[in-house]
């Protein structure tokens, strides 16, 4: 079943809070959709709203305004570089990774 | 009643915060918070007491944080901060100042922000972005930033902000408009020294009072205005430099004010001579005054930043100045000696006081 992996530098931004619990560095994110599961696989881009619902500001964290993936960083589905509008197989392992910058 | 003493300081690995008392003696510190964000500005909301911190990271992007405890527990947010799908991107905050209507914060490129829910929602000053000369606003060496917001002390209609390097704005109707305001600022490295934008503030604090006295560090010299910012006079006549960053205005007396000179933007922006001094005026410019003892007087190679010297309110107030070597120093006589309360800590950006009970 498919997972998003997220970095430690991100979900420390997400300690549990208010009954909602801390973001994890995996989560399971299928079957996708209010009814269990969606014709039209979901995106990158929907991915990251769905954990929003429950992490308020996450999609802040990792877009900017349009949406767009911000620019440090970087977003694998099944190994290979994505987008935001990348499908997202329900089987798939979504990797998001901070790229090399600060200092 | 026994009173804590927090200096909240900005750095570029998170902010700290410095405990201690009113000795400002010795200080016990916390830190790094904030994730270990760069933050360029710290801050108290005093509708709240929540402390503010104002920052942005190269992964993920710019936020203002809050903490309602004192700094043990922090929250986020950068919802509002946009200027929409189609337009630049935020880099970071540069400020962030509680005024009589919410909380403003400064950011880069240079904007204005307003939040009337503590923080947690942001909307765009579009009156500012809309000024006539926009298209003409050039970034300094740090960027085009909005680093300084000065609310006025009694009309929340009014406001000041300061722009690298573009110079001092003015509203009076709430942000709807604005007016540049940099008659008699020099800006040296343009063709005409003195255009209407273009000069490069560092800091601008208004002096106790009325809220119609300012005075301003610039790359290009110190002034002070007694019109609200609508002239400047020029105050480098007993400074050893016409650069420098940080300022802080007494909090009783309009004619004291606290400066840090630097040796000049290109003999690396340390402190002249490399011994360190805090400069004081008393008589609103007309003279200035060396304040060395207890600071560093040999191959001191620091410099301070815009934000990064702070009073506290306490009688006699103490003085706070945070270094680009990441040294803190506190004077607890305004300024007439000094001590270093911590070391090796990252490169300070910002520094701010609040006096809580304890």
């Amino acid at each position: 079943m498919g997972v998003v992996v997220l970095p430690r530098s991100l979900t420390e931004l997400f300690p549990a809070r208010d009954g909602r619990p801390a973001l994890p560095r995996r989560v399971s994110v299928f079957p996708f959709g209010e009814d269990g599961g969606d014709a039209v696989p979901p995106t990158v881009g929907d991915l990251i709203e769905h954990l929003d619902r429950t992490w308020p500001g996450l999609r802040d964290r990792l877009c900017e305004p349009g949406p767009v993936l911000r620019a440090y960083i970087n977003v694998y589905v099944d190994g290979e570089p994505a987008s935001i509008d990348t499908p997202v197989p329900e089987s798939a392992t979504v990797h998001v990774l901070p790229a090399v910058a600060g200092g | 009643m026994t009173q804590r003493l927090l200096v909240l300081l900005g750095t570029k690995k998170g902010a700290f915060i410095l405990e201690g008392d009113a000795a400002r003696r010795d200080f016990i510190v916390r830190g790094p918070l904030c994730e270990g964000w760069p933050i360029q500005d710290v801050n108290v909301d005093p509708s709240s007491g929540a402390i503010l911190a104002a920052g942005g990271s190269a992964w993920y992007g710019p936020a203002v944080w809050r903490s309602d405890d004192l700094g043990a527990t922090w929250s986020h947010s950068s919802e509002g901060l946009t200027y929409g799908p189609d337009g630049p991107k935020i880099r970071t905050v540069w400020n962030v100042t509680p005024g009589l209507d919410g909380l403003y914060a400064g950011v880069e490129p240079a904007g204005l922000f307003r939040s009337t829910d503590g923080g947690a929602t942001w909307s765009h000053v579009e009156g500012l972005t809309n000024h006539p000369t926009r298209e003409g606003w050039q970034p300094g060496n740090g960027g085009l930033c909005l680093h300084t917001i000065l609310a006025h002390p009694s009309d929340p209609r009014r406001m000041w902000v300061g722009i690298s390097a573009v110079g001092c704005f003015a509203t009076e109707d709430g942000g709807a408009t604005w007016e540049a305001r940099n008659q008699g600022v020099r800006a040296d490295y343009l063709p005409d020294p003195y255009p209407v934008t273009g000069q490069c503030v560092h800091k601008m604090v208004l002096a106790a009072g009325s809220g119609e006295r300012l005075f301003q560090q610039n790359h290009c010299g110190t002034y002070r205005s007694d019109d609200a910012g609508r002239t400047w006079v020029c105050l480098d006549e007993g400074l050893p430099s016409t650069f420098g960053f940080p300022m802080v205005a007494s909090p009783r007396d309009p004619d004291t004010v606290f400066t840090v000179p630097l040796n000049g933007d290109d003999r690396g922006r340390y402190v002249p001579g490399a011994a360190m001094a805090v400069w004081s005026t008393r008589d609103a410019g007309g003279s200035w005054t060396a304040l060395r003892e207890g600071l560093p007087q040999d191959h001191a190679y620091l410099g301070v930043l815009r934000e990064a010297m702070a009073r506290d309110n306490l009688d006699p107030f103490g003085l706070y100045v945070g270094t680009s070597t990441g040294q803190l120093f506190a004077s607890a006589d305004e300024g007439a000696s000094w001590r270093l309360v911590a070391d090796y800590l990252p490169p300070i950006w910002a520094v701010e006081t609040v006096v809580v009970a304890a």
